[in-house]
């Protein structure tokens, strides 16, 4: 059986899923060419990049959703196949969408192990709970109660019960896209603090944002994408200015011209206080 | 969040970890989340119990018949058809779907029953069988053209609900109806059946009793797992309130002939459905399904076949509520499942607390809704007022129930509970 593999947890620093020359082409769009990619252990990549680098198809290419046209997907040092999403996750990769995708109407135990329930003819309600508690205890998540349903939650408790339910199966890789993206300050933090967790129970994670402090914040490693390409793999000592040339492809662009213009503001001001 | 973190709990509990949460404990606790419940618009069985007393103090005050122990009697009767096809449409209510021609499915089953077993001489198990597998394959093929087609549910059945009327009328033929013969165990189960009065009041007692060790047990595993639970005078005061109101029940019902075991056989299929939709991974995924099917599809449920059995089920109910209905009126006629059989189910679904948006409801409500439909169609009888009238009145009625549902379900949104 797959899960066995899956199970045995692996050290920090193992290797986890590299991808080599892979390739997407949607008829006569090129979405990725050439993508290398390394996941290992215990470390939080964050994939950056502009809109229409690449990043969600990569995710999907990852979560079975597409197949590559070229190239090959090693994990856990064979080359595999994802044709399903169902078989992504079978291997132990699981994906946190934008979306959510939790039931407003069940409450957090029933979400968490929605498709999963303990013995399917007769629901085993209390070692379910347990588990959730277990689970998001591990997580230092601060959920009130795991008997209210998920309509009663804010955004970022409804996070962290997408991202917990994404580690029930105990996954090696959990990828999540744009986790923070409709959170607030306080809530962001939570979120970033539980991915911290999730790195350190010994999972790889993907994290797709476009929130650039909140990727230096917690990643191990900056894959940035451009047009469908690698453009260079940053880490945190790397200048904010940096990351951005990557992504925009230029030292000279929309960002670091109107960081220029606020810096000549206050000159311009004063010329006209002047006449 | 803070910097106050959560103090360890006092009493260890896994789930009391979190001061933030108020936990309500013993009999002031569930009286007070009861009305914190119903202020936010989770209303459950309040408005059965609320219809039942306006019918009964309206109806008795107009005739005082409508309380007699005998007429009941005959509401039980009455109601274990109906009961049997809201169960089925609970089913495809909580996804959010819905089935147009449970009554004419009822009518068809009642045809096919009379046509298989008095015209063409099959034994009656047999006949009932027939009936309900046509039931089966009607609900798949709605299911199908759900699945396959993305045919909204309710045009889907809006067809079926001609097409089988149609065939309704073919099967009788030219002479309209088929009388099943007044002998036969199986009218006599509509029409004269009663358990004995030993049983009845067996039967009032074993809820109580099962509630009891029901609760005791799961008190005992949860605190063996570390977790809280609400307090056994909650479980001890619900299981006394209603052995006593079912003990009363049969009591009332046994100064007329008893409890009908027609009602009793129909109260035995909703346990069953009950048990299905809260303790069997099948019932959760309908609540999945009727609550965000797109994360019901990510978590793996397959969407297509829980929809495909939600529609087999309900009309299958659909058909052995024919079936009841044929037993008690001992015949198959053109009329049987037409007028307001169709509505009256789905009225009783959700006046008994199904969502027509899906994702909420019970197996009770159909029992609970049935009563109060059946009350008022029941007193509106004994008023002796023409079907004009009553076809309006249980129009109204159910007009009120939807706009009842949709507003608890906005004050739910705005509080946050689903």
């Amino acid at each position: 059986m797959v899960y066995d593999q899956a199970y045995a947890r692996r050290a920090k620093g193992d290797l986890l899923l590299s991808l080599r020359g892979v390739s997407k082409q949607f008829g006569a769009v090129t979405a990725l060419s050439d993508i290398e990619l390394d996941v290992r252990a215990g470390e939080v990549v964050a994939l950056v990049g502009d809109n229409g680098a690449g990043k969600s198809t990569l995710v999907k290419v990852l979560a079975g959703v597409h197949q590559p046209t070229a190239g090959t997907i090693e994990y856990l040092g064979q080359t595999v196949t994802l044709d399903t999403p169902g078989k992504a996750l079978e291997l132990g990769i699981a994906t946190v969408f934008q979306d959510l995708a939790l039931c407003e109407n069940l409450d957090v135990v029933a979400n968490l192990f929605l498709g999963h329930e303990v013995s399917p003819w007769r629901l085993d309600e209390v070692q379910m709970e347990v588990r959730a508690w277990t689970l998001l205890q591990e997580l230092a998540a601060r959920i009130p109660s795991v008997r209210e349903p998920i309509a009663s939650l804010s955004g970022g408790q409804r996070q962290t019960v997408a991202i917990a339910r994404s580690l029930l199966l105990d996954p090696q890789i959990i990828m999540l896209d744009e986790p923070t993206a409709a959170l607030g300050v306080a809530q962001t933090a939570e979120v970033l603090n539980l991915i911290e967790r999730v790195r350190d129970r010994g999972h790889g994670v993907i994290l797709i944002s476009h929130n650039m402090e909140d990727v230096r914040a917690v990643a191990d490693r900056i894959v940035v994408l451009r047009l469908g390409r690698n453009n260079g793999i940053f880490t945190n000592d790397n200048s904010h200015e940096e990351l951005v040339a990557a992504i925009t492809g230029a030292s000279d662009n929309s960002v670091s011209r109107r960081a220029a213009r606020k810096l000549d503001e206050p000159a311009h001001e004063s010329i006209g206080d002047a006449r | 969040m803070n910097e106050t973190a959560p103090k360890p709990p006092p009493s260890g509990n896994l789930d009391r970890g979190d001061t933030r949460v108020r936990h309500d404990v013993g009999i002031r606790g569930a009286v007070r989340s009861f009305l914190d419940r119903v202020q936010s618009g989770d209303l459950g069985m309040l408005p059965v119990f609320v219809g039942l007393l306006i019918i009964s103090t309206v109806f008795s005050a107009l005739n005082p018949i409508f309380l007699a122990p005998n007429n009941l009697v005959n509401l039980l009767f009455d109601a274990a058809a109906v009961g049997l096809i809201a169960l089925g449409i609970v089913c495809v209510l909580l996804l959010g779907e819905i089935d147009l021609s449970i009554g004419s499915m009822s009518g068809l089953s009642s045809a096919l029953l009379g046509v298989l077993w008095v015209q063409k001489g099959l034994p009656i198990p047999l006949a009932i069988a027939g009936a309900i597998a046509a039931g089966a394959l009607t609900g798949m093929t709605y299911g199908l053209l759900r699945n396959r087609f993305e045919m909204p549910s309710f045009v889907a059945t809006l067809a079926g609900l001609l097409a089988l009327l149609g065939m309704q009328l073919y099967i009788l033929g030219p002479t309209g109806s088929v009388n099943l013969p007044f002998a036969s165990p199986l009218v006599r189960f509509g029409q004269i059946y009663i358990m004995p009065m030993w049983l009845s009041y067996l039967m009032a007692i074993i809820p109580g009793v099962l509630m009891i060790v029901g609760g005791m047990r799961t008190m005992k595993r949860r605190a063996d797992a570390n977790l809280s639970s609400s307090g056994m005078s909650v479980v001890v005061l619900k299981a006394v309130v209603l052995t006593a109101a079912l003990l009363f029940a049969v009591w009332y019902l046994g100064m007329g002939r008893g409890v009908p075991w027609m009602f009793a056989v129909f109260v035995l299929f909703v346990v069953i459905m009950d048990y299905a939709l809260r303790r069997t991974k099948w019932g959760r995924s309908l609540f999945a399904v009727g609550g965000n099917a797109e994360a019901a599809r990510r978590s793996g449920i397959n969407v297509k076949r829980v929809r495909l059995s939600a529609f087999v089920v309900c009309s299958s109910f659909a058909a052995l509520g024919g079936v009841f209905a044929a037993s008690r009126l001992a015949s198959a006629s053109q009329q049987a499942g037409t007028g307001d059989v169709n509505l009256n189910a789905i009225a009783a679904a959700v006046i008994g607390g199904t969502s027509l948006f899906g994702g909420r409801g019970s197996a009770w409500s159909a029992l609970l809704g049935v009563l109060v439909i059946q009350a008022i169609s029941n007193g509106l009888t004994l008023l002796n007022l023409s079907s004009s009238l009553r076809y309006m009145i249980t129009g109204g009625v159910l007009a009120i129930a939807v706009i009842v549902d949709s507003l608890a379900r906005r004050s739910r949104a705005s509080h946050g509970r689903a």
